[in-house]
């Protein structure tokens, strides 16, 4: 092998050490950036997934039905599915996506995160299966205080 | 960001808690100041990816976040790492128990 690109091998990997796991992540702000500005739930998962038909089984999501402090309310969702991506939305704020999270083979749907919700309102969690169908869970519940203050 | 990581039956069970005032558009319309967030969360063991999460504005102040993956052992180190808005990276991390 020549030595000009021996070298250049040698940048490559160094580079690729330097940068571990970017390489396999997708940062969706970026690539999906319609996504965080949608108002409301069908609109934000047809923007992230290209659909908003979405299956409702297979989830499991759990969260209070009355929710004291809506700065930090606790969603828990979990999943057997086999799985490319899992995102949330809620239609209680002014936009709809709260989170959405890219899966490897390593990945255990398995999640709690504590939201912020203005008002009263429904939770959903799509789950992307590597079947390429989408698989959804609902929840409604009522915020008593309010939480895009925090 | 604090971070604990415990191993049970092959499987590592993560609770972290990323310190950020998590202000929204709103919010900080209302106290005239620019609006910051996490945008990204990312989690990784040995170079591997463990947690991507793209957020929005829409996580609880200081954000609370549970999750769990395989293929780590005990003492492995785990390394997440937050980006906001304004472009700020932390990176914290802690060996797996």
């Amino acid at each position: 092998m020549e030595r000009r690109k021996f070298l250049g091998f040698g940048i490559v990997a160094a580079a690729a050490a330097l940068v571990p796991g970017t390489l396999s992540a997708e940062d969706y702000r970026k690539t999906k950036p319609d996504v965080w500005t949608s108002h409301t739930v069908d609109d934000a998962i047809a923007k992230l997934y290209g659909s908003s038909k979405t299956i409702e089984q297979g989830v499991t999501l759990t969260a209070p039905d009355v929710a004291a402090n809506g700065g930090a309310v606790p969603v828990d969702f979990s999943s057997e599915i086999a799985a490319k991506s899992v995102a949330v939305f809620q239609d209680a704020n002014p936009e709809a996506a709260v989170c959405a999270f890219t899966l490897n083979e390593n990945s255990i749907i398995d999640f709690s995160i504590k939201i912020k919700m203005k008002q009263s309102g429904t939770l959903t969690v799509v789950v992307e299966g590597r079947d390429g169908k989408l698989y959804s869970a609902k929840k409604t519940l009522s915020v008593a205080l309010g939480g895009c203050e925090g | 960001m604090e971070i604990k990581a415990k191993l049970k039956d092959g499987i590592v069970v993560v609770k972290a808690m990323a310190k950020h005032p998590m202000l929204t558009y709103d919010t900080a319309k209302k106290q005239g100041v620019e609006a910051n967030f996490i945008t990204h969360i990312t989690g990784t063991v040995n170079n591997k990816v463990v947690l991507d999460m793209s957020t929005s504005q829409f996580l609880s102040k200081n954000p609370i976040f549970k999750f769990s993956f395989k293929g780590a052992a005990a003492g492995d180190t785990l390394v997440l790492t937050w980006v906001d808005l304004k472009g700020e990276t932390v990176t914290s991390d802690t060996v797996i128990k």
